[in-house]
């Protein structure tokens, strides 16, 4: 195993057409690490993961994945890369004409030639490990919304990959689905020696299970840390977004052109 | 001032660099298709899978709209032929009418609003909750694994359609002609049978059928594939899928009309 990291963005910008999204990303993700991407909605989070996924290419810079460049591989080479890596998406985005097994045997069936009764046995195990063994028959249609992301992320466990990207995991759960939800990408983390990249606007939840966290805000990483530099940060910034305070640096109102008394018809006057 | 005046020759450019842009895309899309195909024609179940939802579920609206085709034909020709005398010849006219022109489009014009439309939808769908996204990061090409099997099951299913559209419509014909009306059996069949033609007639609405198959099959798995991923853009994806659909048919027909006969 070698020392460099598993992930380096170097001076990475993208934008798309005229807007600017990231500008001048460098990142790293150490290998067998856990890492966070927090910000605020819009700030470029999920470009980031689709930046390292290779489903969008940087205008400069340079993405390094395992000691390879993402940003100028050809198709060919991006397929064999993303093999080697599982995606969980936001709200799961599992197959809604397969089964649950179908669903998780997805890969299996596309990437390997295992016999059919071996690809049965590792459905049942990825399944049991996140929890869900006995599901097998039902539809996605048929899940409830945090049973639907733990089977999505059975899925993208399926070929035991070498770097998980989870974007925004905990959207949209209950309190025990995301303990839940947490607790197993913690575990996957650590029982797998699993690089991870976790884009999230979560922040108690992601501090309790990262590594590291990168905060980005105006397509620029706006600080770094670990979770308890983070939390004992004096930076009026980190404090607005770790407390979620309304009033701070951030503001929080669109930035509209005209006042508010020129916009109601009574300013018309 | 001038950007008043300008504004209606601007949308005018916009429109048609947008329309060739579509053409172009589908053009290259179909290319795409073509090169994927190998991989899914190889895993044959797939396609069969997709030939059973586009093909085997429109069976019901094909068999009982050919066979209400035939009918109509039977009692408006007979009405028709018999003002002249040669109501003999009804046979011949249900035949010719289905075989030539009425089953090929009207069996493509159902194909493309029952399944066209919910091929549209089904890919616009999976692309709105991001599935081909999923499929492209699990290094599956969604062209080769979604696409390529609809479009074939398509270019498949459709001339077997307008078949039993118009075998449904003869017999309706023979019902009204020979079994209500009373018409002669043996001189309805075998005037059909002089008349038919295996090569002109036969084989080249069966071809006609397979341009609209083709046709029809890759404006719906466009559409679907460049919906804009929102619950509105999927619906006009669809809307779009019908009415193109509807006037490609119809156009490709009189081109193909012109042509073979």
């Amino acid at each position: 195993m070698s020392h460099d990291p598993y992930i380096e963005l170097r001076n990475v910008s993208f934008g798309y057409g005229e807007r600017q999204i990231l500008s001048n990303i460098n990142l790293r993700v150490p290998r067998g690490q856990l890492v966070a991407i927090m910000g605020g909605s819009g700030s470029g989070k999920t470009t980031l993961l689709r930046l390292i996924s290779g489903q969008v290419r940087p205008d400069s810079g340079e993405v390094w994945v395992d000691g390879k460049n993402v940003a100028t591989m050809n198709t060919r080479e991006l397929y064999a890369h993303r093999r080697k890596m599982g995606m969980l998406f936001q709200f799961g985005a599992l197959f809604t004409d397969l089964s649950v097994a179908d669903n998780v045997a997805f890969p299996l069936r596309e990437h390997t030639a295992l016999p059919e009764d071996m690809i049965r046995d590792l459905v049942t195990l990825k399944l049991s490990a996140v929890g869900l063994r006995g599901t097998q028959t039902l539809m996605p249609a048929e899940l409830s919304g945090g049973m639907a992301r733990r089977v999505a992320l059975a899925r993208a466990i399926a070929l035991d990959p070498e770097l998980m990207l989870y974007d925004e995991p905990f959207t949209g759960l209950d309190p025990i689905s995301l303990g839940v939800i947490a607790h197993l990408i913690k575990r996957l983390n650590q029982a797998l020696g699993t690089s991870a990249v976790m884009v999230t606007h979560d922040v108690q939840k992601s501090l309790e299970i990262v590594d590291y966290v990168y905060f980005v805000a105006h397509g620029e990483i706006a600080a770094e840390g670990s979770p308890e530099t983070v939390r004992h940060s004096d930076s009026p910034w980190l404090k607005q977004f770790v407390h979620g305070d309304p009033d701070g640096p951030v503001h929080f109102a669109y930035p509209a052109d005209t006042s508010l008394a020129d916009d109601l018809s009574a300013g018309a006057r | 001032m001038f950007n008043t005046l300008a504004s209606p020759f601007r949308k005018l450019g916009e429109l048609t660099i947008n329309a060739v842009w579509r053409l172009g895309f589908a053009t290259r899309f179909l290319g795409a298709i073509l090169m994927y195909s190998g991989q899914s024609l190889m895993r044959l179940q797939m396609t069969i899978r997709e030939v059973y939802f586009a093909g085997v579920l429109s069976l019901i609206i094909i068999v009982v709209s050919g066979l209400f085709v035939g009918m109509v034909l039977g009692l408006q020709g007979y009405n028709t032929l018999s003002r002249f005398g040669s109501a003999d010849a009804l046979g011949a006219l249900v035949a010719l009418s289905l075989l030539r022109e009425l089953g090929p489009v009207l069996a493509a014009l159902l194909f493309a609003s029952r399944s066209g439309s919910a091929m549209t939808a089904e890919i616009g769908l999976m692309k709105a909750t991001e599935q081909l996204d999923a499929m492209r990061v699990m290094a599956v090409n969604p062209i080769a694994r979604v696409v390529a099997p609809r479009f074939w099951a398509g270019v498949i299913s459709m001339p077997v359609l307008a078949a039993l559209f118009n075998v449904m419509g003869v017999f309706g014909g023979y019902l009204i002609g020979v079994v209500m009306i009373g018409l002669d059996a043996g001189t309805f069949w075998s005037q059909m049978q002089a008349n038919v033609d295996l090569h002109s007639d036969v084989i080249n609405g069966l071809i006609k059928s397979l341009v609209f198959g083709i046709a029809v099959t890759l404006i719906a798995v466009f559409e679907g594939y460049d919906a804009t991923p929102t619950a509105s853009g999927v619906s006009s994806a669809t809307t779009r899928t019908v009415v193109t659909s509807a006037l490609v048919i119809l156009a490709l027909d009189f081109v193909l009309t012109a042509f073979m006969f």
